[in-house]
């Protein structure tokens, strides 16, 4: 019964926050986009690449960590990744492939 | 008259009293969304506004650039050894408009921090809430002496893409068979690198197909440059005796030009020139050097996490003009600058703190249309700047088969696909 309303207070302070002036309307960005936006320079605006470099939107959130940790263990043949894949710690990596695996293909 | 004047004021008021349930809505959004005023319509400047824009449609967002076309200086040398045409690598801002972008095209002359307003040149001034300055680089004429604008254009730098990369790639294509190309380089730090020896290679590769006795003599003011390994053994292997390097230990640095005979003086030797580009030593843009930013030293301090000016709250600096630790001055840093400050100005509008962001350089350079390198930089904010996250194998390593070298030419075009897309796309 109190975790419940405790809900129901999270819940009315939220809605107070989200209705209180000022707060800008702005999307939440979130820890996986904000690690993706350095990606984004290479693979294109949510991971929608042309030529080369593969698109990464809308892949298979496991496939995409697999790959991602592989790099970073230098398991895997790359043409860079495997040198900026060093850059991340493995939470990141899978907020990386979270955010990604997330976007519409 | 009297009349006149009443009607028409009546049809003013009836018309403002007609439209006012409709404007109520978008007058609230307007009061709600900050304004935000960018100067300088390049990789930065262009980045941040396009970020702002996709995060919050509420935000008056107001980009100044002087120009109404962009030319990047990233691909720019490919134009210089004749692998495509300018009109390529050259930008409007139609799709920067058409995303609900004010884009006023008029120089940005003064900025007020206190009255929180830019005065253009004419005479006009824009009010802000927040100001992010991304004007790029300026050239610090009186550093070669005899090298002025009006040298550049008998000696173009070529170091802001346009009419100076399409001045020198004229003067390539109208030197005889047998000419001497200088490429004088200045001392760090300044914008891209890696540039004047990506710019050798793509020179040469033109040169060795169409004037094969001609030659490049780089004159460098340092003793060694970045990427150095590779470049050199991708001269050995591609544009053998085409290419020599003279570091500043041997006199390589150029101290002083006369452009009625194209002679680049260093401290012991004339070159005569067929063509020479000599690069100047740079600093931040000049409305960020007017505007006090960069406390009299040429680049601005900046927090590594905002790129808040050290000098001015709510001021905002970007890209080349910047301070950025261990960051270089080239256009996927300001990408990826713009990005994390726009994130802070986002969080700085909700009351909500910043967060470090973790940031990529990562530069290939070409050597021939199926030939190129790279290095690959990540940096994070440790103390009070940005460090690199690993300082080895930072590189495409020497002795890579052609396959990856055609690899990483495929992705140079894509990246430069992809970087562009996201700005003006």
């Amino acid at each position: 019964m109190r975790s419940l309303l405790m809900q129901v207070g999270v819940i009315v302070l939220m809605m107070v926050l989200m209705m209180a002036p000022g707060i800008s309307n702005a999307a939440q960005i979130s820890n996986g986009e904000a690690l993706g936006d350095a990606c984004t320079s290479c693979h294109g605006i949510d991971g929608h690449s042309k030529g080369y470099i593969p698109a990464i939107a809308g892949v298979n959130k496991a496939t995409l960590l697999q790959e991602l940790k592989a790099f970073r263990a230098q398991s895997a043949q790359a043409t860079i990744m495997n040198r900026i894949a060093r850059a991340y710690t493995e939470p990141e990596l899978e907020a990386l492939a979270g955010y990604f695996s997330s976007r519409p293909r | 008259m009297m009349k006149a004047l009443n009607r028409r004021n009546f049809i003013l008021g009836s018309a403002a009293a007609a439209t006012a349930p409709f404007m109520s809505a978008p007058v609230y959004a307007a009061a709600k969304g900050a304004r935000i005023v960018i100067i300088g319509g390049g990789f930065g400047g262009v980045s941040l506004a396009r970020y702002l824009r996709r995060h919050d449609p509420s935000l008056a967002i107001t980009l100044i650039e002087r120009d109404t076309q962009y030319t990047t200086c990233p691909l720019s040398n490919g134009v210089l050894g004749g692998l495509y045409p300018i009109s390529q690598i050259s930008f409007t801002y139609a799709k920067v408009k058409a995303a609900g972008i004010d884009v006023i095209n008029e120089e940005a002359v003064s900025i007020d921090p206190s009255a929180k307003t830019v005065a253009l040149a004419g005479g006009r001034s824009v009010k802000f809430d927040y100001l992010v300055v991304s004007p790029g680089i300026d050239f610090i004429w009186d550093s070669i002496k005899g090298y002025n604008e009006q040298a550049a254009e008998v000696m173009p730098h070529a170091w802001k893409a346009g009419a100076q990369t399409s001045l020198l790639r004229r003067q390539l294509e109208a030197m005889p068979d047998g000419g001497l190309v200088i490429i004088g380089v200045p001392a760090m730090p300044y914008r891209c690198p890696p540039g004047p020896y990506e710019r050798a290679s793509l020179m040469a590769y033109y040169l060795k197909a169409n004037k094969p006795k001609s030659k490049i003599i780089i004159l460098d003011a340092s003793d060694a440059f970045i990427k150095q390994d590779l470049f050199m053994e991708a001269w050995q292997r591609l544009y053998p005796g085409m290419i020599e390097w003279v570091p500043g230990s041997k006199s390589g640095k150029v101290l002083a030009v006369n452009p009625s005979t194209l002679t680049v003086s260093t401290g012991f030797d004339d070159y005569k020139a067929a063509v020479a580009n000599i690069i100047p030593a740079q600093r931040a843009g000049a409305i960020a050097v007017r505007a006090g930013l960069d406390q009299g030293t040429g680049y601005c301090a900046i927090d590594p996490v905002s790129f808040e000016s050290r000098v001015h709250k709510g001021i905002y600096v970007l890209g080349d003009a910047t301070i950025a630790g261990e960051m270089p001055k080239s256009g996927f840093s300001a990408n990826g600058q713009a990005k994390a400050c726009a994130r802070a100005i986002l969080g700085a509008i909700a009351g909500t703190a910043a967060t470090p962001a973790k940031l990529l350089n990562i530069c290939y350079s070409t050597v021939d249309p199926n030939y190129a390198f790279s290095i690959v930089d990540g940096f994070a904010v440790t103390g009070d700047s940005l460090h690199l996250t690993f300082e080895d194998n930072r590189t495409t390593p020497i002795g890579a088969s052609d396959d990856e070298h055609s690899r990483e030419a495929q992705s140079a075009k894509s990246w430069y696909a992809n970087i562009t897309a996201e700005m003006f796309g």
